[in-house]
């Protein structure tokens, strides 16, 4: 099966990012763009004995934890 | 006559910890080793163990792993990192440049993240920063050095409660400034918060990260000795 994890920058975060592609839009004569956010999608792949765990959605969790976002600066949504 | 020389036998022991992409390497083992005097190792990311009786522990800039999610968030599973938290916890000294710096934030040797330059651009040159709070890296506050700088992601963000914590505990060693020492945005290259250009951490102050290269200008022949300083202080009071 296959997991999605969204990360975002906090809203707090300054996203220059973000920033840049909505002056880009402007460029190209997209009126109405008030803030663009740029995030990340991770998909992962699961093998169906541990796709079947009980414990699949904490794992993932752990993962973005420790390795798929930086907690200081981003949030993240596990989807399944 | 040059003033490093009374390092030429320093009883310190410096490594160097080298990550697959890392690209200022170089620069630090010819700092710690031929310009300070220190016996220099050179450790490969893959080994599980620093050199016996090492003292310094240098993470060199570059862009470990091509920055692939963060950067440095690859790098902190490497085999050598329970090594260097070990040191750090120990009370060893640990010194992260650019890379380096990021890769401590990663590995939570240090608070706070590296993120994009406010100005979206990569920041090549020399700026000045200030000693702002003393430590083994930063002996005198009020110093202004000019330093080097080259990176994309070098801004400093942390919650407020980090920064307040960072203020009250004396960590923000070194702050980007004018050449006359003043805080000013126009003298922060990349919208640093608090303009903080390098912070320790470590029961000790024993942890040290800054983005600017003390490396890359520890020779007169380069322009500017002013990261020596840097070196000279933690070489003098390591071992």
């Amino acid at each position: 099966m296959k997991a999605t994890v969204l990360v975002r920058l906090k809203g707090e975060v300054l996203d220059v990012q973000g920033d840049a592609v909505r002056r880009a839009l402007g460029k190209l004569g997209f009126d109405g763009v008030t803030d663009v956010r740029v995030g990340k999608i991770v998909e992962i792949e699961i093998d169906e004995v541990h796709a079947r765990a009980p414990d699949l959605k904490e794992r993932l969790q752990k993962m973005a934890d420790e390795m798929l976002a930086n907690p200081v600066i981003e949030d993240y949504e596990v989807r399944l | 006559m040059r003033a490093l020389s009374c390092y030429r036998f320093s009883p310190v022991k410096a490594c160097v910890v080298v990550f697959p992409g890392s690209n200022a390497d170089a620069e630090m083992i010819h700092t710690l080793r031929d310009v300070c005097g220190a016996p220099t190792e050179v450790v490969w990311h893959t080994e599980t163990a620093l050199p016996a009786g090492v003292d310094l522990v240098a993470l060199p800039g570059g862009f470990s792993y091509g920055d692939y999610l963060r950067c440095g968030a690859i790098a902190k599973v490497s085999p050598i990192v329970p090594a260097i938290r070990a040191h750090a916890a120990r009370g060893g000294w640990v010194l992260g440049v650019c890379n380096g710096f990021q890769i401590l934030t990663e590995v939570g040797l240090l608070p706070g993240a590296l993120t994009l330059n406010v100005n979206r651009r990569f920041e090549c040159g020399d700026w000045f920063v200030k000693v702002t709070a003393e430590g083994p890296f930063t002996p005198r506050v009020g110093d202004v050095w000019r330093l080097p700088i080259a990176h994309g992601e070098g801004r400093y963000q942390a919650d407020e409660a980090t920064l307040r914590r960072l203020e009250g505990e004396g960590l923000i060693g070194l702050r980007y400034c004018t050449s006359a020492g003043a805080i000013d945005e126009a003298a922060n290259p990349n919208g640093s918060l608090h303009a903080i250009a390098g912070i320790y951490g470590g029961s000790r102050k024993n942890v040290f990260g800054l983005m600017p290269h003390p490396e890359r200008m520890s020779e007169e022949i380069l322009g500017c000795a002013d990261g020596r300083k840097l070196f000279e202080a933690v070489l003098s009071r390591a071992a």
